[in-house]
């Protein structure tokens, strides 16, 4: 298992992560079929540099547009600033409930690029190639 | 009195697959606990065991977040319309 992203995307999920930190920045990528169709920068209600919460109003909106377009929610990315990109205790608890079947990690600790893709199942993280195109 | 509650995609194991269902109540408790008895199990999903809204999801009634307008004690009349969502965090 793979999880295929254009360039414009992965660089568009680095811009922000760069622009908002030291806080964490955070977004959701639609897929229609199996493809990525739209990426939406989403608020982090917490403005964090050690978490983040989508704005309840706002993710409404952006899950009514997706739902809409019948696609689907399908990659939520968000940065760590400090640490690497890899995800936190926290972010596996939340990912049994909130519904994404990947999510994706940058890292800004550094000047060098650091993205990563998972899945996580029942508590159990699993790193997933990212194929860029 | 019929309110429509809009179902996320994770929650629709409990509706058979509906993206859309039908409840009735006067509050958003008693809602819950009818769609509870047309669909089981889906309250554990939005309720927690000391009886408040699980922070994991959001419960929109008419686009508005319930945890600003009443919470669990928000009024519901005909018409109306309910969304829950997965709510999004991480740290």
């Amino acid at each position: 298992m793979t999880l295929s992203l254009p360039r414009t995307m992965v660089d568009q999920v680095v811009a922000h992560a760069r622009r908002d930190a030291p806080d964490e920045c955070c977004g959701v990528i639609s897929a229609s079929g199996d493809a990525a169709a739209r990426l939406f920068e989403m608020e982090n209600a917490e403005r964090s540099p050690t978490g983040f919460t989508f704005d309840s109003a706002e993710w409404l909106r952006v899950y009514r547009d997706i739902d809409d377009a019948d696609e689907v929610p399908w990659v939520v990315y968000h940065s760590h600033t400090m640490t690497e990109a890899y995800p936190s205790r926290t972010d596996i608890r939340w990912s049994e409930t909130a519904g994404f079947p990947y999510w994706l990690l940058v890292s800004t600790r550094s000047d060098e690029d650091e993205v990563h893709a998972y899945t996580i199942t029942d508590g159990t993280v699993t790193e997933v190639p990212l194929q860029i195109s | 009195m019929a309110i429509e509650v809009r179902i996320p995609t994770i929650l629709r194991t409990y509706t058979g697959g509906e993206k859309a269902v039908e409840a009735k109540g006067d509050t958003l408790e008693g809602l819950i606990d009818d769609l509870d008895s047309r669909h089981a199990g889906i309250k554990g999903r939005l309720i927690t065991e000391e009886g408040k809204l699980h922070r994991f999801v959001n419960v929109y009634v008419n686009d508005e977040d319930v945890r600003f307008l009443g919470s669990l004690e928000t009024p519901l009349k005909d018409g109306d319309s309910v969304t829950v969502l997965p709510a999004v965090a991480g740290g």
